[in-house]
């Protein structure tokens, strides 16, 4: 990315989903360029907080802001990678790639290329043309991420990408999208249920509570980035909290 | 930009799946037998009207009163040879693709307006749901004192009949798009324009060819009843004439000409519509 990462913060945030309130006076601080990963128990409102943050919902109170700036609508600064596959299922490999590209404001010159190496880059040369239809599921989530990182958004929300995918493509895709990130650093929140994927992947870990709940835990996973014993103790914490979550339920 | 670095993935190759010489052997055989029982269905049904007719056969249904095949392909003969037969088809054909151009430009645009729009959906929903019920060809009358010449008229009538099918169709396909579609371009930065452009109007192709092959149909049998009514040139209107001096003959040219060019545009409409929607997922496909 040729920006820096963006800061997003949450202040008293209020989100409800389907009227029932999902998320209440939720505060969190993600600093520029660093992965924060959101963890808790089914229906505590982790996507809920995403779409807040790309601006796709509105909260029903308090603020949420982009570099200090209230976050009212969607930008290209704040792009986002479902978990589900939200793929133009009528566009192939390249040209979703190009759209990402095209809407992050590329001049058409280069385009092409730079779709090319994105394809390249998620190991997907030789697919470029294929449409989603044609690609297995881990293929598919390449080509989210590729489009997702493509537009060198400032900052990137990830609901749960990896969770459809078997136990190999995931790993792959974590590994994936460590280097990517770390040659790139921008700012990610990642939705993830699997406490050792967010140990893998996370700076830090907000392990939210059941909805309404407030925040349960806020842990710093130390460097280097690997799932080595020393996080054995941070594994527990988590679990720990993930745990309380549930039984406060 | 740079480029983020290159990451070998090795896993999910491509297979290609070869299929085996005896299976694609069996389905050919299959695929001919099924044409020649198809032919023959239909070289049946022809010669057994020659039989009926041909023998003036009078049971409940009145056989005797018909043509035979033989005196329809003669009529076809004479007919096809005349300048009048081809100034009625260019005449039909005009008033259709005329008013279903218009029924489908109108059809979309509203469509897409009442699927997105609470605020048109409430201004023109209502008039739209009261008038869909009507069956277009119910209109002729007004049609006819609405309209200064019975050609606006015709094609009103055309219009009117493909409008409702290819509007209904493309609200409900409007509805039914996945949101996530739509999120993920807004979150590329998508402006409301690009989700129009990019999302709804690829995205409901599926549902507006559906609109469209009914809307075809719809407006054939319109027009030519239209014709029948009010027209001074067209299939519908000779056909009808054809009746009303008793050249029983000449009718059944009619008929096979409206059944022949119902056909190929209900065909063309299909066939555009498939190439327009390859994106969608076909039971014979395989993912790697």
């Amino acid at each position: 990315m040729t920006t820096a990462g963006m800061s997003l913060t949450l202040r008293d945030v209020v989100l409800s989903y389907g009227g029932a309130p999902v998320v209440d006076g939720l505060d969190l601080d993600v600093a520029p360029g660093e992965i924060l990963v959101l963890t808790g128990p089914s229906g505590c409102g982790k996507s809920t907080v995403l779409r807040a943050l790309a601006g796709l919902l509105p909260p029903d109170r308090g603020e949420v802001l982009g570099d200090g700036v209230r976050v009212t609508t969607t930008s290209r600064d704040r792009a986002m990678v479902f978990q589900d596959n939200a793929l133009l299922p009528w566009r192939s490999v390249q040209s979703n790639i190009e759209l990402a590209l095209k809407l992050a404001g590329r001049p058409r010159q280069g385009r092409r290329e730079e779709a090319l190496r994105w394809t390249a880059d998620v190991g997907l040369t030789g697919f470029e043309k294929f449409l989603p239809k044609s690609l297995s599921g881990g293929m598919r989530q390449r080509v989210q991420l590729a489009r997702g990182l493509a537009g060198a958004p400032r900052a990137v929300m990830m609901d749960e990408p990896f969770g459809a995918l078997d136990t190999q493509t995931r790993a792959t895709m974590q590994r994936l999208l460590i280097d990517t990130w770390s040659a790139h650093p921008t700012t990610v929140v990642f939705v993830t249920h699997d406490v050792d994927e967010a140990l893998l992947i996370g700076d830090r870990i907000a392990v939210l509570g059941r909805a309404g709940q407030p925040l349960r835990a806020l842990l710093d996973v130390p460097a280097p980035r690997d799932t080595s014993v020393s996080r054995t103790a941070l594994r527990t914490e988590v679990i720990a909290a993930l745990d309380h979550s549930e039984l406060i339920s | 930009m740079t480029a983020p670095p290159a990451v070998l993935i090795a896993d999910e190759p491509a297979v290609a799946v070869a299929t085996a010489p005896a299976a694609h052997s069996a389905n050919r055989r299959r695929s001919w037998t099924a044409w020649a029982v198809r032919i023959a269905s239909v070289m049946v049904a022809i010669a057994l009207w020659q039989v009926l007719t041909a023998n003036d056969v009078r049971l409940w249904l009145r056989f005797d009163t018909l043509p035979t095949i033989t005196e329809i392909v003669s009529a076809f003969g004479a007919r096809v040879g005349t300048q009048d037969y081809w100034l009625d088809l260019g005449q039909s054909l005009i008033r259709i693709l005329t008013g279903f151009a218009i029924a489908a430009v109108a059809g979309v645009v509203t469509g897409i307006l009442l699927g997105r729009s609470p605020r048109f959906s409430n201004v023109l929903g209502p008039l739209t749901e009261l008038a869909r019920p009507i069956p277009a060809i119910a209109i002729v009358p007004v049609a006819i004192l609405l309209f200064p010449t019975d050609e606006a008229g015709i094609v009103f009538i055309t219009f009117l009949a493909a409008y409702f099918p290819i509007m209904v169709s493309t609200r409900h396909a409007v509805r039914a798009l996945p949101t996530l579609w739509e999120d993920s371009v807004r979150t590329l930065g998508g402006s409301r324009w690009d989700v129009i452009a990019r999302v709804v109007l690829p995205g409901i192709l599926p549902g507006v060819f559906g609109g469209l092959s009914v809307g075809i149909g719809v407006a054939w049998i319109c027009v030519i009843s239209a014709e029948m009514i009010s027209g001074r040139l067209g299939v519908g209107y000779r056909t009808w004439q054809a009746y009303t001096v008793l050249a029983y003959p000449d009718v059944f040219v009619g008929i096979i000409t409206i059944g022949v060019l119902g056909f190929a545009t209900s065909a063309a409409v299909e066939l555009v519509g498939r190439r327009a929607t390859r994106w969608l997922p076909r039971g014979e496909e395989k993912t790697p």
